[in-house]
């Protein structure tokens, strides 16, 4: 069983190291402002979601799991916001760059 | 080497990498970012060292309020970043230099020169008269209890401080005009959603304080940040500096505090001694934390910002300021807000400046001076007039 969980937090974090290394990528090559958070998004919500995922089976008890969820979707609402109001800013300022 | 040290060099190189980053960056705005992750990537090396109520300080204060803050200011300023003309001589670099690595070394050798064992007040602090768990509370509330009574008075000293830059016709008023946002929005959507989590969230670190990593300071700090999230939301205005509620809830965090003391002496065996009660003073000290940050916060705010958010123009930029040289827009621009008199020389400092960097800087004197006198005339704002 344990070596089941091990592989689930060995793919999960995996997982998510991958879309964090791609969103940053992007955060970096992407040539303006809704791309870029476009790259930056996915590496918050997919890459930490996965992150997360891929550490519950090692979270102690159902109260740590439950926390680790918290951060996750706390960490998406933010994202999510803000991504929204730089997004909007960047269009009323006429600036994509 | 082992994972777990592998990844302490990695973020420590990390993080003396932002920091070196913060200081060489030009961009005040790239300097604030720099900032605000150079303070998250060190409450990560708090927590590899123990120390998580520093590292909840750290994140809460660096990387969250202060960083707030700082955009403002850097926000407030950009329009002065094109002047940066006097760079500073070799002289005053190499100075910089050398004291900064005179601290580095003096630094290196206090740390490499521990005794071993090194000497600690930790056992001390932890057979101290109260029962919590937490060896941090313990210091901070018994064992060094006059200071971080103390500590809440300065912290009171620099809000009246602040309070006190406001000119007089708006003493005691609200600290800065009033945030508008839509109120179907995203940041309102946001501003009803997290509060309750972060309220939640603040009241619990308060709570667990005593045994556990956490305290008022922490849990202060994110009451203050719902707070101002509502507040930039719109939903709801600052209070005013005047208010009845507020200035009692300020003065009650040191005044428990005080009479927690007191009653120590009474009851216990001498002054901030005490015997069991414990939890109100740490409860009222979020408060205190809480609005004292709100109100600097917002004060920072009245410093620049004049009418022009609240009529929903944009804010003062170099270019507004060259195409509008009429005299009202000009009076706006140096005496704040005409009606409530405005945080006239406040401004003006911060906003000269501005003025510098345009290149009809003469047209523009001119055009102030006719402004400041027809002020004088209408008498509709005197201090205006005396900027130029």
């Amino acid at each position: 069983m344990s070596l089941i969980f091990n592989i689930v937090t060995v793919v999960g974090v995996s997982a998510g190291a991958f879309f964090f290394l791609a969103g940053t990528v992007g955060l970096i090559r992407f040539p303006d402002t809704l791309t870029r958070l476009h790259a930056l998004t996915k590496a918050d919500n997919l890459g930490l979601g996965l992150v997360v995922l891929g550490v519950l089976p090692q979270a102690e008890s159902l109260r740590g799991g439950l926390k680790l969820v918290c951060v996750w979707l706390l960490a998406l609402l933010a994202g999510a916001t803000v991504s929204q109001l730089i997004a909007r800013a960047a269009r009323r300022g006429g600036s994509s760059q | 080497m082992n994972i777990a040290l592998a990844l302490e060099v990695v973020v420590a190189g990390v993080v003396l990498g932002v920091a070196v980053w913060t200081i060489v960056a030009r961009d005040n705005y790239a300097a604030v970012a720099g900032f605000v992750a150079y303070g998250l990537l060190l409450a990560l090396i708090w927590v590899r060292l123990d120390a998580v109520d520093v590292a909840l300080t750290e994140a809460a204060i660096s990387g969250g309020l202060g960083g707030v803050l700082l955009l403002g200011a850097a926000a407030r300023l950009r329009a002065t970043e094109t002047v940066a003309a006097e760079r500073p001589g070799i002289g005053v670099h190499l100075g910089a230099v050398v004291l900064s690595a005179g601290v580095a070394v003096a630094l290196a050798a206090g740390v490499l020169f521990l005794p071993d064992p090194a000497p600690s007040l930790a056992p001390a602090a932890n057979a101290a008269a109260t029962s919590l768990g937490n060896p941090v509370t313990n210091v901070l509330m018994a064992f060094r209890a006059m200071d971080t009574l103390l500590e809440k008075v300065v912290l009171l000293l620099a809000l009246v401080g602040v309070w006190s830059l406001a000119s007089d016709g708006v003493w005691g008023g609200r600290p800065g005009p009033r945030h508008w946002a839509d109120p179907r929005g995203v940041l309102a959507f946001l501003a009803r959603l997290l509060p309750p989590i972060g309220a939640v969230v603040g009241i619990y670190l308060v709570w667990t304080g005593a045994n556990h990593p956490g305290g008022a300071f922490q849990g202060g700090t994110i009451l203050a940040a719902m707070w101002l999230l509502v507040i930039m939301a719109g939903l709801t205005d600052t209070p005013p500096a005047r208010g009845r509620r507020v200035r009692l809830v300020l003065i009650a965090g040191p005044a428990v505090f005080l009479a927690v003391g007191l009653g120590g002496l009474w009851l216990g065996e001498g002054f901030l001694t005490y015997p069991v009660a414990y939890a109100k003073p740490l409860i009222v000290a979020i408060e205190i934390a809480n609005r004292r940050f709100v109100c600097a916060t917002r004060i920072w705010d009245r410093l620049i910002v004049s009418r022009a958010t609240r009529t929903n123009r944009s804010r003062t930029s170099v270019s507004r300021l060259r195409s509008r040289t009429s005299c009202k827009s000009i009076h706006l621009c140096l005496a704040g807000e005409p009606s409530s008199g405005g945080p006239s020389w406040n401004a003006g400092r911060f906003i000269l400046p501005t003025f510098r960097a345009t290149r009809n800087i003469r047209f523009l004197k001119r055009q102030s001076l006719v402004a400041s006198i027809r002020c004088l005339v209408c008498r509709c704002c005197a201090k205006g007039s005396l900027l130029v």
